[in-house]
């Protein structure tokens, strides 16, 4: 394989939320499929979230008074934020980047809302321990989530009253996708998930009463299923592999499918039997990985947006509503998908006014929300500058947010040109506005926040 | 100074900076005879609206049967028919029923319907069927369907910080201003501008970088049009001071100053009342009423009516019998409230709701929401529903 600096910033930026100077520093001599290896074994010991201690039951919550309602949608509040926040941090700081990025995979693939926060972290569990391991036994865990079950009402799926919500979806979204199978199929499937459910402790249970044992015809196969039967026989299709290929493609690689790339990609998932390292080491050592076409060319979720800069400079949060705020502003609330089918992504992530948001928060983060301008003023653009200089420190004290500065530019080794350093920060090539910011800025603090302010940075 | 005299002068015009070809040139733009410029104004009710105590079926035995402690009591309620009535906290809007500018349609909702509010709201944006996601806003695909008055963000604006779902096309989407000013300032911090004037060719090619370039081009221009078309007008009109009334008070501010927008978004929040219903809801109620016969009537007096089509929406009703908390748990059809100054049929559009032929509690929806959008995309705004919609809807004869 060729080294090359370009090709570990690519994998970088795609396998993981942007590569740091530091870890440039550590990676740059190394091959590609070096770097890979380095990215699964970084990946290799799993922190689970475990912010929220234990379950609150919604059942006790409904026989309550008024007074103690009020304090456990309160709790519950809290517990949504902590574990929202908990995991924004666990992206920005931990080095197992290729599991967190392959976990918030999961998290739009299996899209869910619960308002138990304890399910929820189950649930975010189970795709992070998943989250690079066996496809089939990520897919049979979430279906037996609580939140899963809840969320898509297999709850109440039960043996003469079938719902068929969870068996849809199970088709439509997480494995085979549209036009592979038949309404009848749906219902026929749904039989086989009656019972599926949770109890008070937020564990699953088959309920065996619940449960219809009759025969069903299910794709062409006609027995007496249950649930791990269908999840069986979906997996036999290779169309399963396709479907996930195609979503991960687009993930990884580029939003337009290339049916040649993909179908490789099946290939290897389906004869690895939905192994998803052997297919993920295959990706991201293809040649058709850093192509020109296939690089800098992405739309960061606001996610990825906001952990890349959290990582990039150290950023930590005295107050972590202004995570939250900064999720709200630009459409994408951890643990609140928009429906089932996950946040859209791509394009659909820019407006008017989320992009003039993603351009103002790196320096309302780094700078209380002055962009340093090196270029010419113009006369009429003194009252800007001056207006933004008095709102500098009253913005700096709402948003309470530090960069590690220090850190930051220490890490920057010694005589690297501001050409190398808009490299490393930006994933596209440099374009005549970028060469102007580099031409024109003369300290490194404000080179790198023009950098973050523009929208190149939006790209990885 | 004259509008096009400030064009001439004002830095977008100036040959320094280079105007995108996609943009069209603001000069073009004839400002003079903007009447029969038809706007529609879409109000959200964000929580699921009970219906059957805003507009009240007081003639309606049941109604009373199944609200044992939060009906709305015969001696309060407005009567407009024989069967149903207004809430009082919606005193307001009596005056505007009887000058012919309201029309009640009753019973609209959607097969199979979603009882989660994102779940449903996101039905009610996108204008799909319950088991359909789609991933664009109907007034979005509108926006998309190269109407020549749509080729700027600023033909749908809705009156927030961010934008709702929607307003997003696939290559249009609207754009959300919450206040034209600070909008504005925001765009002309220096090294923004540095960034809009200083692109290249490469930056406004057809892949994502020169999507963004695009998008952040628009918004400046956008800003700047909005704001200067905007600034021109004050109000006079009496407006209550409620956050929602100054949402409507700035549509009416670029209606009547005669900004080229078709369709302008507001929301109000605070409908999911599953405790303590009446205070709750009437305060919301309250709110929502007064704003809304003020800016009809401001709408009046600037001459504007006439070219406004106002729709109040919530993504859904709730169960006709209220629970043990005297609140009432979600639901499936519900009313819809238009306004206008030329309605086709002024006051209540169809029948009361049948209280009696339940679905498991719930009102069976007689009227789907995609026929009252299909009417206005039909009949308002001049496009074919069946582009926007999916599928063709016969629509509705209220306007």
């Amino acid at each position: 394989m060729i080294s090359s600096i370009k090709y570990i910033r690519h994998l970088y930026a795609r396998a993981g939320f942007g590569i740091r100077f530091e870890e440039l520093k550590q990676a740059e001599n190394l091959s590609v499929k070096q770097a890979v290896a380095g990215l699964f074994k970084a990946s290799e010991t799993i922190i689970p979230a475990d912010i929220i201690a234990g379950n609150i039951s919604y059942k006790d919550f409904l026989q309550a008074n008024e007074g103690t309602k009020k304090m456990f949608l309160q709790e519950q509040r809290q517990q949504e934020k902590a574990l929202n926040i908990d995991w924004i941090n666990k992206m920005s700081t931990s080095d197992a980047q290729l599991r967190e990025k392959m976990t918030l995979f999961w998290h739009n693939h299996f899209a869910c809302r619960t308002q138990n926060a304890w399910y929820a972290q189950q649930l975010n569990n189970i795709q992070r321990n998943n989250a690079v391991g066996n496809f089939k036994t990520l897919l049979l865990e979430v279906s037996k989530a609580p939140a899963m079950l809840q969320f898509l009402n297999n709850q109440q799926n039960q043996k003469n009253h079938p719902n068929e919500n969870f068996a849809r979806e199970l088709m439509e979204l997480f494995t085979i996708g549209r036009g592979n199978y038949t309404e009848q199929d749906v219902k026929e499937s749904a039989r086989a998930f009656t019972g599926w459910g949770f109890n008070k402790q937020g564990s699953f249970v088959a309920r065996p009463a619940l449960h219809d044992t009759g025969q069903k015809t299910f794709l062409g196969n006609t027995g007496n299923f249950g649930g791990e039967d269908i999840i069986n026989i979906l997996l036999a299709k290779k169309e399963t592999a396709r479907f996930i290929c195609t979503k991960l493609y687009k993930y990884f690689v580029n939003e337009t499918p290339d049916a040649l790339h993909i179908n490789a990609m099946a290939e290897v998932f389906y004869s690895n039997n939905y192994e998803l390292k052997p297919l993920l080491e295959f990706v991201f050592t293809a040649d058709w990985f850093y192509a020109e076409k296939n690089t800098g060319n992405l739309i960061k979720a606001p996610v990825e947006f906001i952990v890349g800069l959290n990582r990039q400079f150290y950023i930590t949060y005295q107050n972590p509503d202004v995570v939250l705020q900064f999720e709200r502003a630009l459409g994408q609330v951890l643990f609140y998908p928009p429906n089932v089918a996950g946040w859209p992504g791509g394009r659909n992530w820019i407006d008017s006014s989320s992009l003039m948001y993603r351009i103002k928060i790196p320096s309302t983060v780094l700078n209380g929300g002055v962009i340093d301008f090196s270029g010419k003023v113009d006369p009429e653009d003194e009252a800007f500058i001056a207006t933004t200089r008095k709102q500098k420190e009253a913005v700096t004290t709402k948003v309470q947010a530090q960069a590690d500065w220090d850190k930051f530019l220490n890490s920057i080794p010694g005589g690297t040109g501001k050409t190398t350093i808009a490299q490393t920060i930006l994933a596209t090539s440099i374009s005549s506005n970028i060469t102007e910011i580099i031409n024109k800025t003369t300290d490194t603090k404000t080179l790198v926040i023009e950098l973050v302010s523009t929208p190149e940075y939006q790209l990885c | 100074m004259k509008r096009r005299d400030f064009l001439r002068n004002s830095a977008l015009a100036s040959g320094a900076l280079l105007i995108p070809s996609f943009l069209k040139p603001l000069e073009a733009m004839a400002m003079g005879d903007m009447s029969g410029y038809k706007n529609l104004v879409i109000i959200q009710l964000s929580g699921g609206n009970d219906g059957l105590n805003t507009i009240v079926p007081y003639g309606n035995d049941i109604y009373y049967q199944k609200r044992k402690t939060i009906a709305i009591q015969q001696p309060d309620i407005i009567k407009l028919t024989d069967v149903q009535g207004l809430n009082p906290n919606l005193s307001a809007l009596k005056e505007i029923y009887d000058q012919g500018w309201m029309s009640i349609i009753n019973s609209v909702g959607y097969p199979n319907p979603d009882r989660s509010h994102f779940r449903s709201m996101d039905i009610w944006q996108t204008g799909s069927d319950a088991n359909q996601f789609l991933t664009t806003g109907w007034i979005g695909r509108y926006l998309d369907s190269n109407c020549n008055t749509c080729t700027d963000p600023y033909a749908a604006i809705e009156v927030d910080d961010t934008l709702s779902l929607a307003m997003k096309g696939v290559k249009m989407k609207g754009i959300a201003v919450e206040n034209p000013a600070k909008l504005y300032q925001a765009t002309r911090d220096p090294f923004f501008k540095q960034l809009v004037h200083q692109h290249d060719s490469t930056h406004l090619s057809e892949d994502n970088l020169g999507y963004l370039y695009k998008t952040m081009i628009e918004t400046y221009s956008s800003a700047d049009y909005i704001q200067q078309t905007s600034k021109t007008y004050s109000t006079t009109a009496l407006y209550p001071q409620t956050a929602f009334a100054n949402q409507l008070k700035s549509v009416a501010k670029f209606i009547n100053s005669g900004l080229k927008t078709r369709v302008y978004y507001v929301s109000l929040s605070g409908f999911d009342t599953h405790t303590g219903q009446q205070n709750q809801q009437g305060r919301q109620l309250k709110i929502y009423g007064d704003a809304v016969a003020a800016f009809i009537k401001d709408l009046k007096q600037a001459n504007k009516l006439d070219d406004t089509l106002v729709m109040a929406f919530s993504e859904f009703g709730r169960r006709v019998e209220q629970n043990a908390s005297n609140g009432t748990d979600h639901g499936t059809a519900n009313n819809v409230m238009i306004f206008g100054g030329k309605l086709k049929k002024q006051g209540v559009y169809n029948n009361a709701p049948n209280l009696s032929q339940l679905d498991n509690g719930d009102m069976k929806y007689e009227v789907d929401f995609r026929d009252v959008y299909a009417t206005l995309l039909d009949k308002w705004l001049n496009v074919n529903n069946s582009q926007i919609l999916n599928k063709s809807f016969s629509g509705l004869n209220f306007v």
